[in-house]
């Protein structure tokens, strides 16, 4: 239990710094890149990976294929296969891809998953009800993206 | 379909493990009780031009096991729940000592052809009408009886058996004249993209059916096979339901069942499907 409460209140800490970039600053360029890390902190591969598999982060995999994560079930084909992404793509346009993909692809499909407002009926969560705040959470957390990022960048051909 | 799917199909072609599925809709074709011959796919209605070239029963999606269900009367799990409409269309209640039978006589003539064209304008009441809406107007107005929850057991149920008695005929929802307002607001709510994951219903069902979304095969989200019976919750699901849950899964704040918001979107989504065999009541996973 101490152990825990002192890593929560690193972690807190951590997400509190002046570094953290708000979702509503983030400085896209004009091909949807990002070019700071949201959080001043490396992303970290593995929980990255737990945060692209896993159904109630960032469930990307409910979209997109990966060869790599073959003990999870079920990828879907909405998008691209992303087997390959690390050898295709920077830190900084996969930083901006997913914090708000549209400002790479224009109209995508792909949530945004950087952002507090601007929906239209939004909800609260996944419950059909109204939201509580005027601004939603993000789908994502800064360090989440940044993770996330570093996992992708691991996807490469070799 | 698409560019897309032929992408995603070569895509599993090229790789093993994980990805060992294909989109697409099957190719089976639909008998029911080794006689009605079904149309599952057809040339989509004009008011389509330009999204889909065919429209596709959701049927062709399933698994073949979930598909079989559908084939025979006697595996059909919601014709328990037709049985039991039909128990209620002979029971008279309210304060007129009524059953529907009393003004309808047997559904199996007087029901005919009544799902194909529902939602349905009705000039009296001024307001586009669906089976469940007519249904409460029978019981409030000529029997006196209390109106069913909407969507809920009985009020579906007798979507079903009435359903029935339109199967094998195609879908053909009037859009014009003076149904045409809502159609247009149904529309417009078909591709409005909704919630915190801005998701419209064609971004899945007309960008993407035919593909994977983890584990859900997209389909076309058709209408005419409605009410369906789902294996998933082992009742009799009606149209708004669906809808409801689609919504929901956008991460946005839903409509209820009976709205005219759901009502305008009935009427639209049942128009996509025109042409194709009413098939009610399906079975689905
Ligand atoms: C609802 C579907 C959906 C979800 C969920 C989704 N994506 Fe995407 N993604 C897409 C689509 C579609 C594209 C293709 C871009 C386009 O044309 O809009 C894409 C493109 C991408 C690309 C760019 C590929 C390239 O190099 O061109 C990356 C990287 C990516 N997604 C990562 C992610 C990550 C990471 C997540 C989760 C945090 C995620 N996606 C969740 C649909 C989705
Ligand atoms: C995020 C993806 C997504 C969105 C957005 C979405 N749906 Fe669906 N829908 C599904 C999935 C998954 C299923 C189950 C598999 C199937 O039949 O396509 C489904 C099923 C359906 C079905 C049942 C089809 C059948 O044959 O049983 C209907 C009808 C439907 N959707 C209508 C809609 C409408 C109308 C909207 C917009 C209000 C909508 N959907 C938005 C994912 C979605």
């Amino acid at each position: 239990m101490r152990l825990l409460t002192i890593t929560a209140a690193m972690l807190v800490a951590g997400m509190a710094t002046a570094e953290t970039v708000a979702p509503a600053d983030v400085q896209f360029d004009e091909d949807g890149a990002v070019a700071v890390s949201l959080t001043g902190q490396p992303g970290d591969a593995a929980r990255g990976r737990d945060v692209f598999a896993t159904k109630s982060k960032g469930n990307c995999v409910s979209c997109h294929a990966v060869a790599q994560l073959a003990d999870v079930p079920f990828h879907g084909e909405v998008g691209p296969e992303l087997s390959w992404t690390g050898d295709n793509r920077s830190a900084e346009e996969l930083r901006g891809i997913v914090a708000d993909a549209k400002m790479t692809f224009e109209g995508s499909m792909m949530p945004s998953f950087y952002k507090t407002k601007g929906y239209i009926r939004p909800g609260d969560a996944y419950t059909g009800k109204a939201p509580k705040t005027d601004e939603l959470p993000p789908l994502l957390s800064a360090q989440d993206i940044e993770d996330v990022v570093a996992f992708l960048l691991t996807l490469q051909e070799s | 379909m698409t560019f897309k799917a032929l992408t995603a199909i070569a895509l599993v072609a090229g790789l093993s493990a994980p990805l060992a599925m294909a989109g697409g809709a099957d190719d089976d074709t639909m008998v029911i009780n080794d006689e009605t011959e079904m149309v599952t796919k057809t040339a989509a209605p004009a008011h389509l031009d330009g999204a889909v070239d065919e429209v596709i029963s959701g049927w062709h999606f399933r698994s073949d096991e979930t598909q079989s269900l559908q084939l025979d009367d006697f595996d059909n799990p919601g014709m328990i729940f037709v049985d039991q409409a039909m128990d209620v269309w002979n029971t008279a209640e309210g304060s007129e000592g009524k059953a529907c039978a009393d003004c309808h006589n047997d559904p199996a003539e007087t029901m005919v052809g009544v799902k194909a064209t529902y939602p349905k304008w009705n000039e009296e009441a001024g307001e586009v009408r669906t089976v469940q809406m007519q249904v409460n107007d029978c019981r409030v107005n000529r029997m006196g009886a209390e109106a069913w929850k909407y969507d809920a057991g009985k009020a579906v149920s007798m979507e079903a058996m009435i359903s029935l008695h339109s199967r094998g005929m195609p879908m053909s929802v009037a859009i014009d004249g003076p149904a045409a307002a809502m159609w247009e607001k149904g529309k417009e709510m078909y591709y409005t993209r909704t919630g915190q994951l801005e998701l419209s219903c064609a971004n899945c069902h007309e960008d993407n059916y035919g593909n994977y979304i983890r584990a859900d095969h997209l389909s076309q989200g058709q209408i005419n096979g409605f009410p369906v019976y789902r294996l998933k919750n082992a009742k009799l699901n009606g149209v708004h339901s669906r809808f409801k849950g689609c919504v929901r899964d956008t991460r946005a704040e839903t409509y209820s069942p009976g709205s005219e918001d759901f009502i305008a979107l009935e009427l639209y989504v049942a128009s996509r499907s025109n042409g194709l065999s009413v098939e009610s009541p399906s079975v689905r996973n």
